[in-house]
């Protein structure tokens, strides 16, 4: 953990790894891929209080504040969201709260998965984004500056 | 091969398809597979022209004005009701009230009829396998008024336990509110029992014809339901289009829905007296444009056959399934022997949503999730389930891209 890429540099690599893809279905695959390797969350964090709304399938987010810095584990059980969780895993962990609230994700819309997946309230990638972003904040708040 | 050709003589799906614009689109660069029509249908172009031509030439509010544009507005507002009228076979043109769609006229039975006669103790009756909005309007009610909901359970096929039903009736029981056909597993419920037994025992029946209208012939007068809800956009009309049909009586007795222009007779601060029926259930300005366009989808489906339309979409219902059940992953929930069009189903080990989203890459609109019938898919065991519905204007070749795109998205998710 010496060596954290910030989170523009994170999101220009994935930008980057999906500019290789020729297809919308290389994509997926690929999110697939992430999902199913993405570790699964213990039994016990799999609780209502975890849950994030908003999703068609079931997510549960955790954060973990440590020396300043964020760090987001995650679970559902639709493979491709798992994915998406990945990616943002990926990005925002290991952050502190102030960059987490401040990240734009702009890739999110560079590799196509704005329109693809953020509008409809039922693929709620928007969702685990503000969730993360609201423990962000939380942190953020609770932490005597 | 065989079905093709009798399809063919019985109903030309390539000319009605003709008449819907956005079947011509491509999603994700294929050409457009819609099978999503119990949640909408697509409008034929005879509706959207009915819409343009009505604001670009008697756009007017209706029932007031004495100019020109007024009393053809009025006149074409009132032809729909006509329309409805003949289309569910009501004994007057009264007893068809406009409303929002099939949610609002049941919250407009809930909060009328309802509050003025449902007291402490009383039972209302619904089924296992409601919309959430035959749920809702009246777990408030009961709530409100401290009342009791009762739910007919359903069988492993996804038909209404009618045993259960007669032991659950009783004098108690005020209402029976029921879905004509499930929107998430395509059975058709015996109402015509339901309403008969109802009956028996003193209680009213409101039936939620919101996916059976399009499919069924729907006569009220035969049916004797005493309320009848549905939508015009499941029936190829525009959205924002509602009916609710009632017995006169009942109408008569209930109070009004919402206040406001229309409605009433006269106003004086002391008093106002209330419109006679359909007007004093629809306050304001109402959606004229939808509503006139509203009856050129009624002509649309009488036009082509309400029993051609059936037997063609019966025809899909019957290749799909079989089609389905030959993939070894995959689970149709609720196979009742009476079924519309609609095929639920689940894939072993892979969530509902991750298929439709490989689906729609593929350019095939089906619903994902829970249909608004939480209960109904918790009973099963299950989150959710996919959901291709057919319409008037589906192919045999639809249904083989469906089956290619599930094979295709099991083999990614795999």
């Amino acid at each position: 953990m010496s060596e954290v890429k910030n989170i523009e540099e994170v999101e220009s690599e994935i930008v980057e790894e999906f500019s290789l893809f020729d297809s919308w279905d290389e994509k997926y695959e690929y999110i697939i891929d992430l999902g199913k390797k993405l570790e699964p969350l213990e039994a016990e964090y799999k609780v209502d209080e975890n849950k994030v709304r908003g999703c068609q399938s079931t997510v549960y987010l955790v954060a973990d504040y440590k020396e300043g810095k964020i760090w987001f584990r995650a679970d559902s059980d639709a493979v491709i969201v798992k994915g998406l969780i990945s990616m943002l895993i990926r990005v925002l962990s290991g952050h502190t709260p102030d960059e987490i609230v401040e990240a734009k994700l702009d890739f999110i819309r560079e590799i196509g998965m704005m329109s693809h997946l953020a509008q409809t309230r039922s693929n709620g990638l928007l969702s685990m984004v503000k969730q993360m972003k609201n423990y962000a904040l939380a942190f953020k708040i609770k932490t005597p500056q | 091969m065989i079905t093709t050709v009798a399809l063919r003589e019985e109903l030309d799906v390539y000319s009605i398809r003709k008449q819907f614009p956005v079947l011509s689109r491509e999603v994700k660069g294929k050409p457009l597979v819609y099978l999503d029509n119990a949640a909408t249908t697509q409008k034929p172009q005879v509706v959207i022209d009915a819409l343009v031509d009505y604001y670009s030439n008697y756009n007017a509010n209706i029932h007031r004005g004495i100019h020109t544009l007024a009393e053809e507005a009025t006149a074409s507002f009132e032809s729909t009701r006509d329309a409805v009228t003949r289309f569910i076979n009501a004994p007057s043109r009264e007893q068809i009230i406009f409303t929002r769609g099939a949610t609002e006229s049941i919250n407009l039975v809930a909060y009328t009829w309802g509050r003025q006669n449902i007291k402490a103790g009383d039972e209302i009756i619904i089924s296992a396998m409601e919309h959430h909005s035959n749920i809702v309007p009246w777990q408030m009610l009961c709530e409100e008024k401290g009342a009791v909901l009762k739910v007919i359970p359903f069988n492993g096929a996804g038909e209404l336990r009618m045993d259960v039903f007669e032991e659950l009736i009783s004098p108690k029981t005020k209402l029976v509110s029921i879905v004509h056909v499930s929107n998430s597993l395509g059975t058709v419920n015996p109402v015509k029992d339901i309403i008969e037994k109802a009956h028996q025992a003193g209680a009213i029946v409101v039936v939620d014809g919101a996916q059976s209208t399009v499919h069924l012939d729907i006569d009220v007068q035969a049916m004797d339901c005493d309320f009848f809800v549905f939508s015009g956009h499941k029936l190829y009309g525009p959205t924002g289009t509602g009916v609710l049909y009632g017995k006169q009586h009942l109408l008569e007795s209930m109070p009004p829905f919402l206040g406001g222009g229309e409605m009433i007779k006269e106003v004086s601060f002391e008093k106002t007296t209330y419109n006679d029926l359909p007007y004093k259930f629809e306050a304001g300005t109402p959606n004229i444009a939808d509503v006139v366009a509203l009856k050129t989808a009624f002509e649309f489906i009488n036009g082509v056959g309400k029993q051609k339309i059936r037997e063609h979409e019966n025809a899909l219902l019957i290749y799909a399934t079989k089609q389905l059940e030959m993939i070894p992953q995959l689970k149709i929930i609720g196979q009742a022997k009476e079924k519309v069009s609609v095929i639920s189903f689940v894939l072993d080990n892979i969530h509902p949503q991750d298929a439709g989203i490989l689906l729609d890459n593929s350019g095939i609109a089906v619903r994902t999730g829970h249909h608004c019938t939480q209960p109904c898919m918790n009973i099963f065991g299950i989150p959710g389930t996919i959901r291709a519905s057919f319409a008037v204007y589906n192919t045999k070749e639809e249904i083989d891209i469906l089956v290619k795109g599930l094979h295709k998205a099991i083999k990614m998710l795999s």
